[in-house]
């Protein structure tokens, strides 16, 4: 035993194991942890493109007096705090009916559900822009079926903007979360439903007492997942606004703002980072504040 | 007794409801389908017939667009963020289970750490990085800062774990090196997980648009998203060129996805197991 720990297995053991993950190790320290440290020194400095210079604080004081980013942050919460809860309640929903052996043509309604994952983030936001025209496609089946007497302004009006934003990630993402609730559901023994059918426990209480309790740490998971996705929505905003996030920075979004400071207007990389790190703690906040909330929970 | 109105009721709404769901999962596709084969004028106002303009929209994609330039780049960088991602990520989750010591157990939650990590604060370093290494412009820098992924090497390590190790044993008796163990036994054991993590990379790679968007700036090095992403956002953009665009980028994922249904929804079940 202690021969193997001075030189024989414990060395092997230690020089291969290395020797496995240096490759991956080295790629993310050098492109993943370097960058962020970096960017972190960066929002600490101010300056015209590579001319700069420390500026202490004065970037978190910028912050506070941007209405853009005010706006930018307020959006982003906004699409967070209205859309993950939607899609996560409607993807559910879904798994629990689709969950059922019963239910005719499950496998076609699940392929169906799911298919949006398919696309390019880019593909499906085109899509939605040519549908959400004012004349278009949705408009006029509102109307001709008398949902709305007139067409609704989706992308000159600031509220419908921001929900077609919504409408749009939650349906590309929507059948995504429901595969991890399916998956989930499959674990679970189906004679729990039955007893409580026959014990005459309705429908609904049946979601909210068994599947959800049940169900608690994968809609953990994907809320997190979610919500890191959320704060750094870029691709739907900059395809459905032509790159500007309007009308009038109504679909700003945090990341958008970030990639204007720096690729659009004169570029300030350091009042750019400063901004990056508003995502950066926002993130680290919220997937600690969900995971309190779930152990809190569970007590 | 199933058959009492209450029963027919919730069926009803049970049908209506996932029905309903199914169909607005699937009409921006038939859209998209129609879309291709209609002018531009007709796409916008929301004609769903099939229409005349399918071979001039193909043909004016075809002018706009350098399309067998675009998708050889499109398809270059996908297949090299693919092997080499697959290739190193597998080599370290493989790493990380069967050679385990305190040290690296530590460096493994650190890195898992880097998955919270947003895009948006890693731009701007990496874009000086790469205008310092003179790689503006390059597919390499597209695809070099994806080859290290967390997720990838996470979901590798969680699939070891059932990599049996009777097979390590005796292959060692059998006097092959560690390097040869891993081509030669485990790789072929672990073909699905490579396939479910192949379909990851692939869609990510083959439908990244941040980055190539930051680094790809000439009409030479574009690939497929940002063509589609430039020809929509034009003043009057061309609806049935966008069209046939779009269904020629969506195809390889659509088709991956058909061919491997089963593991496109492991690989995006990933490791909640």
């Amino acid at each position: 035993m202690a021969l193997a720990r001075r030189g024989g297995i414990g060395r092997y053991y230690d020089v291969n194991g290395w020797l496995f993950v240096a490759p991956a190790l080295g790629l993310i320290a050098l492109f993943m942890v370097y960058p962020i440290v970096w960017s972190l020194w960066m929002s600490f400095q101010s300056g015209r493109g590579m001319m700069m210079k420390f500026a202490g604080f004065s970037n978190i004081v910028r912050l506070w007096n941007d209405p853009v980013f005010i706006k930018a942050l307020t959006n982003t919460m906004t699409y967070f705090v209205v859309q993950v809860p939607i899609m996560i309640l409607l993807a559910l929903i879904l798994a629990s009916l689709l969950n059922n052996p019963r239910l005719v043509g499950r496998a076609f309604f699940r392929t169906a559900i799911f298919l949006p994952c398919v696309t390019s983030l880019v593909a499906y936001s085109v899509l939605f822009k040519g549908m959400f025209a004012f004349g278009g496609i949705v408009n006029s089946t509102l109307q001709a079926i008398g949902i709305i007497a007139s067409p609704i302004p989706w992308q000159t009006h600031p509220f419908w903007a921001k929900a077609l934003v919504i409408i749009a990630i939650t349906w590309r993402w929507t059948g995504y979360n429901m595969i991890f609730y399916l998956a989930a559901l499959q674990n679970i023994d189906r004679s729990i439903y039955e007893v409580a059918r026959i014990d005459g426990v309705p429908a609904w209480a049946r979601f909210t007492h068994i599947t959800i309790p049940l169900l608690k740490p994968v809609i953990l998971f994907t809320t997190v997942i979610s919500t890191i996705g959320t704060l750094q929505l870029f691709d739907e905003v900059y395809n459905l606004t032509e790159g500007k996030g309007g009308p009038s920075n109504a679909t700003l979004t945090l990341s958008l703002y970030i990639y204007n400071l720096t690729f659009r207007f004169m570029p300030n990389f350091g009042y750019a980072a400063t901004v990056s790190y508003v995502i950066v703690v926002l993130v680290a906040l919220l997937a600690f504040l969900q995971f309190f909330l779930a152990r809190e929970r569970d007590r | 007794m199933r058959n009492n109105p209450a029963n027919i009721a919730s069926a009803v709404l049970t049908y209506g409801f996932v029905g309903l769901m199914a169909f607005l999962s699937i009409f921006p596709f038939i859209w998209m389908a129609f879309g291709a084969t209609n002018s531009s004028i007709d796409i916008i106002k929301g004609r769903l017939l099939p229409g005349e303009a399918l071979a001039t929209n193909i043909a004016n994609f075809f002018t706009l667009v350098n399309v067998p330039l675009v998708f050889w780049n499109s398809a270059k960088v996908t297949i090299f963020a693919t092997v080499l991602t697959l290739a190193v990520s597998s080599l370290a989750g493989y790493g990380f289970e069967i050679f385990r010591s305190r040290h690296r157990e530590r460096l493994y939650r650190a890195m898992l750490l880097t998955l919270m990590i947003p895009f948006a604060a890693l731009m701007i370093p990496l874009f000086i990085m790469m205008g310092k290494m003179d790689l503006i412009n390059t597919h390499i820098a597209v695809v070099l800062p994806t080859i290290g992924s967390a997720f990838i090497v996470f979901y590798f390590r969680q699939c070891t774990k059932a990599f049996p190790s009777e097979l390590r044993d005796a292959a060692k008796v059998d006097g092959l090196k560690e390097w040869q163990i891993f081509l030669y036994i485990y790789v072929p054991v672990m073909r699905s997980t490579y396939a479910a993590a192949f379909i990851i990379v692939f869609m990510t790679a083959w439908n990244n648009y941040l980055w190539p968007l930051i680094v790809l700036q000439s009409n030479e090095t574009k690939t497929i998203t940002l063509v589609i992403s430039s020809l929509a956002s034009a003043y009057y953009p061309d609806y049935g060129v966008v069209m046939v665009g779009t269904i020629l980028a969506t195809l390889p994922t659509l088709t991956v996805f058909f061919f491997m249904q089963r593991q496109f929804v492991q690989g995006m079940l990933g490791s909640v197991k």
